[in-house]
């Protein structure tokens, strides 16, 4: 199990495959991965965004991080998980954050994924502030935790 | 002779620009919880609704009584991840 926020442009695949070989030196020891990768959009709530401040709580979100995969990793039986998001400047295209989850089975690392994803998003504590045309925005809206279907709005 | 026993108050995102000021030390008192410290450093008159606390970096409720040595963060509603 690996959390790592960072102040530094990632690459979300290149991380998942040197992490997989490193953690997984043994072929064959998983039947499934899932991962997730979220990046930055250049527009948020109708308005064009030209770059993005993220900011986090040193320790409280490394350890939220962490609950969440132990969580994740006790209740669907997950062989690692690997949580990377960025902090500080970030850029349109930008990978924001890289959720991903081994399991046996296909069932758990999908569920378990998505799971972590939403609880990231609900409790690990990390703020946005937008720059647009109009100046700099604190985001504001807060997203359910609950796994809910996909509509075309999230 | 040892200092009189502190705390530690901080704030982030919103919350701190707002205010002007990120992390503070101030004097522990018996029975002090997180909502006397909110009104006494803010000066504000009660924790609004949509602030979230916690103490040693673990959520808590607004009533809860702090020991000496405890960090009180604030913070707005969390934003992390992507769309």
């Amino acid at each position: 199990m690996t959390v790592s926020v960072r102040d530094t442009p990632f690459e979300p695949y290149a991380e998942l495959a040197a992490y997989e070989k490193q953690r997984f030196a043994r072929p064959g020891q998983f039947g499934a991965s899932a991962s997730f990768v979220g990046s930055m959009r250049d527009l948020n709530e109708g308005d064009a965004v030209s770059r993005m401040t993220l900011e986090h709580y040193p320790g409280m979100t490394e350890r939220h991080l962490e609950t969440i995969c132990a969580e994740a990793t006790a209740r669907w039986g997950l062989l690692d998980t690997l949580v990377i998001h960025r902090v500080g400047l970030v850029l349109p295209g930008d990978p924001i954050v890289l959720v991903a989850a081994w399991s046996a089975h296909r069932a758990e690392a999908f569920t378990a994924c998505r799971h972590i994803m939403e609880d990231l998003k609900s409790r690990a504590p990390f703020w946005k502030k937008e720059t647009t045309a109009q100046g700099e925005r604190w985001v504001a809206r807060n997203t359910s935790g609950v796994v809910q279907e996909a509509t075309p709005d999230n | 002779m040892s200092a009189a026993p502190e705390i530690s108050v901080k704030l982030f995102a919103g919350l701190a620009e707002a205010r002007g000021w990120r992390e503070r030390r101030v004097t522990y008192a018996p029975g002090l919880t997180v909502t006397d410290v909110w009104r006494r450093e803010t000066g504000e008159a009660a924790l609004p609704p949509r602030v979230l606390c916690a103490v040693n970096m673990d959520y808590c409720a607004a009533d809860k009584v702090l020991a000496p040595g405890d960090e009180v963060g604030f913070f707005p509603p969390v934003t992390g991840g992507s769309a």
